[in-house]
């Protein structure tokens, strides 16, 4: 992991709230992994946890959804402007051991580290993708994967709901899962009645974003860890989930 | 070389430079092995350590305001018995002064580990009667001074480590508080921890800290640590740690003329984790400036 300072290569805005900022970053990252991005000196003081949503030819995208003061700032970057970086962080999934059919789950923005993760996968990749109102970010995923189902609570053009109430586990050899915690536990739940092995991708407010602080920590059956450098990638039947 | 300027000798113990690292905001020096030269910092202060194995608050604990941050990490630890066996030697291969941060939550607990560590290979314990997330037992042992002083009082029977007592901003007289340390054996006093305070969800209508307070960090908080540690300075005669919201070099120059020996970087390793080299930079760089030879001709020279 390495702290350094870095050009932006564009930052475009997808729609309302959501945006992907591409910088310039030369690492080898593992699909699941974050950075932790500040583009601003003394306000506010924290760098913010950004996961990875693609990575290659030296440009790792960024998608993000504007929640306060640090996004807010992110989404107002333009070509060439600096950014310091701190990252690759965290366990990431070494997809390259996943076979047969798997199932990827999202909640809202957490659609964003699935990216990287469908183009790693080699088996049979489903996308299930939940979303409040319009669905974005989906474009890119048809290359790679085979199905991909939509839901959301507002746009009646997919189906009215959550996208939990269309998706078996049954189906599939393996689910990988990030969105909001009720909904992550929704999904862990429902893997757990087929024996489906199920990884969840976790998130939390970070102060230091290498493990040192011990802000982040979630529980899981094994006591207190770090989602930062423990995770983000858990297994989902070992996250105790407090929703 | 010009290094030399910054050699501070603290009780008995020699810092190559005046900056360490706070506790809690840099774990055992190895989560940020590679990130920066961990070898040139002054020093290294633990994560707050308590005899037992201890899981930490529940809920949210952090939570970043203007001009700093709150936290209720509520002294997550994996107990001295743990620290000892799987991280002291990999903090040792840092060749730099080790000091543990040793917090309790009774009079027993504190002196059991520091009889514990009193036969490890540490430099220096800092006594942690000021974390302000712990609250087991009622008793907050940083703000009543006759407690403090039966702590300080009871760890100084057991070890014949260097005893640096971590005050409170939160006492209820900061200069009677470190009076009554030293009075009971204290070899130096750090200040200032973390100053209490709170934040409420108003969404939820609801703190937003399961224990309702937490303790205040940062840039903001500097004004009034660097005024304690004036106070304090002035009325002890045993060297002072300054902390308290520094984030660069002059931050750090501005406690050392207020008096302190060394200076503890906290929150500014997460504002930037190169930020104590930095500042270890930069004093250099002001002393060269401005032809000072040592530390001693502007510490404590107002």
């Amino acid at each position: 992991m390495e702290y350094k300072e870095v050009l932006v290569y564009s930052n475009v805005k997808v729609q309302d709230d959501i945006y992907v900022l591409s910088l310039e970053i030369e690492d080898d990252v593992r699909a699941g992994q974050f950075y932790m991005l500040k583009a601003w000196e003394e306000e506010p003081i924290l760098a913010r946890p950004i996961s990875v949503h693609s990575s290659e030819n030296g440009i790792v995208k960024f998608a993000y959804q504007v929640k306060g003061r640090g996004t807010k700032i992110l989404s107002s970057l333009k070509a060439e402007d600096k950014v310091y970086v701190l990252g690759p962080v965290g366990n990431g999934l070494y997809t390259e051991k996943f076979k047969g059919k798997i199932a990827l789950i999202s909640g809202g923005i957490g659609i964003a580290p699935m990216l990287q993760i469908a183009k790693g996968l080699e088996g049979e990749v489903d996308l299930y993708a939940g979303f409040n109102k319009s669905p974005y970010l989906i474009d890119e995923f048809k290359k790679y994967c085979k199905n991909i189902h939509i839901a959301s609570e507002r746009d009646t053009a997919y189906y009215r709901g959550f996208i939990t109430e269309i998706f078996n586990p049954f189906e599939y050899n393996i689910v990988i899962c990030c969105g909001p915690e009720p909904m992550m536990k929704r999904v862990v739940d429902m893997c757990k009645i087929y024996a489906t092995p199920v990884y969840v991708l976790m998130e939390n407010k970070m102060a230091c974003g290498v493990g040192a602080c011990l802000g982040c920590t979630c529980n899981t059956k094994e006591g207190k860890k770090r989602v930062c450098v423990d995770g983000p990638v858990f297994k989902g039947t070992d996250v105790v989930f407090s929703a | 070389m010009w290094f030399s300027v910054l050699n501070v000798k603290f009780c008995g113990v020699d810092f190559k430079n005046p900056v360490l690292v706070a506790s809690g905001t840099f774990g055992f020096g190895v989560e940020y092995d590679g990130i920066i030269d961990i070898t040139r910092l002054g020093g290294l202060i633990t994560k707050g350590l308590t005899l037992n194995k201890k899981e930490g608050n529940e809920g949210v604990r952090i939570h970043e305001v203007r001009g700093g941050m709150l936290n209720s990490i509520g002294l997550q630890n994996p107990g001295i018995d743990e620290f000892i066996e799987k991280h002291l030697q990999r903090m040792k291969e840092f060749k730099v002064p080790i000091i543990v941060n040793l917090g309790g939550s009774s009079i027993e607990d504190y002196v059991k580990g520091a009889e514990i560590l009193d036969k490890t290979e540490i430099d220096m314990i800092e006594l942690n009667i000021s974390c302000p997330n712990v609250k087991e037992g009622g008793m907050n042992f940083g703000i009543k001074s006759s407690i403090a002083k039966e702590v300080v009082n009871r760890v100084r029977e057991v070890t014949k480590k260097p005893i640096m007592v971590k005050l409170s901003p939160n006492a209820e007289d900061i200069v009677d508080m470190a009076v009554k340390c030293v009075e009971a054996g204290a070899d130096a006093i750090s200040l200032v921890n973390t100053f209490k305070g709170m934040a409420v969800d108003i969404y939820k209508r609801k703190p937003v800290f399961n224990n309702i307070f937490a303790g205040y960090s940062g840039p903001a908080i500097k004004p009034i640590a660097l005024r304690m540690v004036y106070e304090v300075s002035k009325a002890v005669d045993v060297p002072v740690c300054g902390l308290g919201g520094i984030v660069d070099y002059k931050d750090a120059i501005e406690f050392i003329m207020a008096g302190a020996y060394l200076i503890q970087i906290g929150t500014a390793n997460f504002i930037n984790p190169r930020a104590s080299i930095e500042i270890i930079e930069g004093i250099e760089k002001f002393m060269i400036e401005q032809n000072i030879k040592s530390l001693d001709e502007i510490r404590g020279i107002i």
